[in-house]
């Protein structure tokens, strides 16, 4: 070639150069057009309705639409839906589509497939549930148009459509839909930004999608969930890799744009490439809490479980799991440090110790020395400490602890286990919450206690139940905030669920990458992706 | 020989029955429940219990084991509980990671294992010997995943030689699919060629006391055939022996090696699927381990015929 180019004039040589440049520049730019993502945990599961995980929902966000969603600052914005009206008496509301909206077969996305998709999320989300029990009709309207009518007035419609994950509200053809929300459904294709890629899906090794040319974003800026889901990339592939330092030096090695979750004490080895990026993901963080089973003793009692709250101290549990406090902070708040409904009530008791409170209670309580049955999960890597640092410090109160360890699916069946904790049951567990999925006293399913028909411990306590209720009719912020900070006084006093402190994951990514958009999810729109 | 091959086969039947009932049982008594993967961590009792239904996991034990059966009986392996795919999909997706990783690592062991044991037993008690039995030791005694991350920090990270992970199959290219097993070959074959020197050291060592070596060297055969024609062709029967049995324990579990280089075998598919409690897949993968070790067993004895003509089935 640059023999040819010797004979050419230097003209003719200049625009031959131009040319091949070119050339190289598009190749370039045609490979640069794959995301390969390595996320926090494998997708295996499809449906992001039955399945709540981060990896689901996830997945649900690239290949469907959501009618609202959240932003940056909490509110509620359009997505699918182009506008809303509410009626005078607050009980009726108008949704209408936008137009053009396609499902990725190519036919047209239509009223009857946004109802079909409120019932089945309806009937799996425990938001949803409790909005459904306040419906009294669900209508289309026409093909672009359909009603929600309350059987009472209440803001809960906007924030259930715009609620972001636990699942959050995807919107399905109405054939899909209509599947029973008990068994998983069969057919992948929704409006989203993205389509999936079924025949090069490998669960637990990769998962593909492709970029929806049909797909006509909104014209606002993203934000959060909200806003123009722009994609830039033709392909977006999400890589399993089991080994985080395997995954962190194939980033460093290029071999991977984007990291998910760099464990705590990588983040100083990935922190220091020139070549990578790391920021926040999953904002506004999790919460790790611990609950304790109410139906069997000894917490049964609510002195002891009050001793135990007082036993434990966050930031004990929080170093042992995350050695750099700039990853962590201590926080009482039940709904999550940054939720409009964050409360500091009982701060004095669950964040630092006080064994001596915590002995006093126990003297009081008249505990008999039942042992503590505190399950502790060994493969999940994100509430391996936490349990050995908790039964230490419940021994140095004078519990009697029977630490007991398993893998997070042994804990998981075990934790349903209503029995005596002698014949297969269990006292104590903590896990780790999607901050996001917790904000707000509706959207929190740890402070629901509802007897046996709440979450695993089973609390029953009758005045939270009413105060939710409450919560779900306020219209007016102040009163909403209000029965928020009852809640929480309630939640604390008879040891519902118990924050252990928040923390905030980081994500990597390399440097050729850009419009990463800070959210609680990982989305890929809006990124671009340049040659190297 | 033919007779004892189809003899061979039909008594498989019966053992892999035996394996299926008994792993069928002990997933049935290890705690776990699919249903709690499957609806996620805020699932309700009332959620669990309608998935368990709908998998049929709500039925008793025995007419879950029959429906099994039947479907065995059919030469299907049902769906995975958790993704709903077929699970000899899964099987056949994760099987050529498995056996390229088995297939290089055992050539790159035996090619380089038999000439070091052969020279190790020809140089007894010397420094050749003594190194590579230090070799070997060695070879045990570092775990396969610190050899792994070192490989991948000085010919990935630093010299940039290799990828640090990941598979292509062979329709890639053959480049790409061969750089990919270099480094897991080399950590693998650290244990294997360890192993089979060892062993080809001592079986040698063992038939060079034999009479009819000492016959060979009394009519003026050289050393160099002593070695190889006599001596290493009577010793084989051990090192086949031991060169089978890591073929199948490579192909079924070498989890670790696949984590470190992210190479997506059987040995990770087990894992994911025992901590998932994904029933019809850890039972795939339990029948067809037990049938290549079956299989794998045959042709060692196969093998011994042609080594050892004394040998008769």
């Amino acid at each position: 070639m640059s023999h040819e180019l010797a004979k050419c004039s230097p003209v003719r040589a200049l625009s031959l150069s131009a040319s091949l440049s070119a050339v190289l520049i598009c190749a370039s730019a045609a490979q640069a057009q794959t995301i390969t993502a390595v996320m926090g945990t494998p997708l295996r599961i499809l449906d992001p309705i039955i399945n709540t995980s981060s990896i689901a929902r996830d997945h649900g966000y690239m290949i469907y639409d959501t009618l609202l969603a959240t932003d940056a600052q909490n509110k509620v914005q359009p997505q699918m839906v182009d506008k809303w009206t509410v009626s005078a008496d607050g009980k009726t509301y108008d949704f209408a589509l936008r137009a053009g909206q396609k499902w990725h077969d190519g036919s047209p996305v239509k009223a009857e497939d946004c109802i079909a998709s409120i019932k089945r999320w309806g009937q799996k989300d425990t938001l949803g549930q409790v909005l459904m029990d306040m419906v009294s009709e669900l209508k289309v309207v026409d093909d672009n148009n359909f009603r929600v009518v309350l059987k009472e007035a209440s803001p809960l419609v906007l924030q259930a459509f715009a609620k972001v994950s636990g699942p959050a509200l995807f919107v399905m053809p109405k054939r899909v839909a209509d599947t029973p929300s008990s068994q998983p459904i069969k057919e992948y294709i929704g409006s989203g930004p993205f389509k999936f890629v079924l025949a090069e899906f490998k669960p637990g090794v990769k998962a593909v999608y492709e970029k929806n040319k049909d797909y006509v974003p909104r014209r606002e800026p993203a934000s959060w969930i909200a806003g123009g889901k722009v994609v830039h990339v033709d392909r977006v592939e999400w890589v399993t890799m089991p080994d985080h330092l395997t995954t962190a030096n194939a980033l460093l090695n290029g071999e991977i744009d984007y990291m998910e979750s760099v464990p705590f004490d990588l983040l100083p080895m990935v922190a220091k490439s020139k070549d990578l990026k790391v920021v926040p993901t999953g904002t506004p963080g999790f919460q790790a809490v611990y609950r304790f089973n109410h139906l069997i003793p000894p917490f049964d009692n609510k002195l002891i479980r009050q001793a135990a709250m007082h036993a434990i101290a966050q930031e004990d549990t929080l170093k042992a799991f995350i050695s750099n406090p700039k990853y962590y902070k201590t926080c009482a708040a039940v709904f999550g440090c940054s939720s409009p409904y964050a409360s500091n009530y009982g701060a004095d008791m669950i964040i630092p110790a006080n064994v001596k409170k915590a002995q006093e209670l126990l003297k009081q309580a008249k505990y008999d020395g039942t042992p503590v049955v505190l399950l502790h999960p060994t493969d999940n890597v994100s509430s391996v400490a936490q349990p050995v640092v908790m039964a230490q410090a419940l021994r140095k109160a004078g519990f009697k602890v029977d630490l007991q360890a398993m893998d997070l699916q042994t804990m998981q069946t075990r934790r349903a286990s209503q029995k005596p904790a002698s014949e297969g049951g269990w006292n104590m567990f903590m896990t780790i919450i999607r901050s996001v999925d917790i904000m707000d006293p509706m959207r929190s399913y740890t402070v629901a206690a509802n007897g046996k028909k709440a979450w695993f411990g089973w609390p029953d306590v009758p005045q939270i139940s009413a105060l939710r209720i409450q919560f779900a009719r306020a219209t007016k912020p102040a009163d909403q905030k209000r029965l928020a900070e009852e809640i929480q006084k309630q939640v604390i006093d008879e040891g519902v669920v118990v924050p252990l402190g928040e923390f905030q994951p980081q994500a990597a990514y390399s440097k050729r990458l850009t419009g990463v958009l800070e959210s609680p999810i990982s989305s890929f729109w809006n990124i671009k992706k340049s040659a190297k | 020989m033919l007779d004892f091959i189809a003899r061979r086969f039909v008594a498989t039947i019966p053992v892999i029955g035996m394996v299926a009932i008994i792993v069928f049982a002990i997933l049935r008594l290890t705690p776990g429940d699919p249903a709690a993967i499957i609806a996620g961590d805020a699932a309700t009792d009332d959620e669990l219990e309608q998935i368990r239904q709908h998998m049929g996991l709500d039925k008793p034990i025995y007419i879950q084991f029959f429906l099994w059966m039947f479907q065995l009986l059919r030469g299907d392996l049902g769906f995975s509980l958790i993704s709903g795919m077929p699970v000899a999909q899964l099987i056949a997706d994760r099987m050529g990671p498995s056996a390229a990783i088995a297939a290089t690592t055992i050539v790159f062991s035996v090619l380089v294992a038999i000439p070091l044991g052969v020279i190790a037993a020809w140089r007894q008690g010397k420094m050749l010997d003594r190194a590579v039995m230090a070799f070997s030791v060695l070879g045990f005694s570092v775990p396969v995943f610190v050899t792994g991350y070192l490989l991948i920090y000085f010919f990935s990270i630093q010299l940039g030689w290799f990828p640090v992970q990941g598979y292509k199959p062979l329709e890639a290219g053959f480049w790409p699919f061969a750089q990919r097993l270099v480094l897991p070959t080399l950590a693998l074959g650290s244990i294997y060629i360890a192993l089979i020197a060892r062993i080809t050291r001592t079986s040698i060592i063992e038939v060079m006391n034999e009479d009819y070596i000492r016959t060979a060297r009394a009519k003026g055969v050289t050393e160099s055939i002593v070695l190889l024609r006599h001596a290493l062709r009577n010793a084989a029967v051990p090192i086949v022996t031991v060169i089978g049995l890591g073929i199948a324990m490579l192909i079924s579990g070498v989890v670790v090696t696949e984590s470190v280089f992210n190479l997506p075998g059987l040995g990770r598919l087990v894992v994911e699927a025992v901590l998932a409690r994904d029933y019809p897949v850890i039972q795939g993968l339990i029948l067809l381990f037990s049938f290549i070790y079956i299989l794998i067993n045959l042709v060692v004895d196969v093998l011994y015929t042609v080594f050892d003509p004394r040998i008769r089935y």
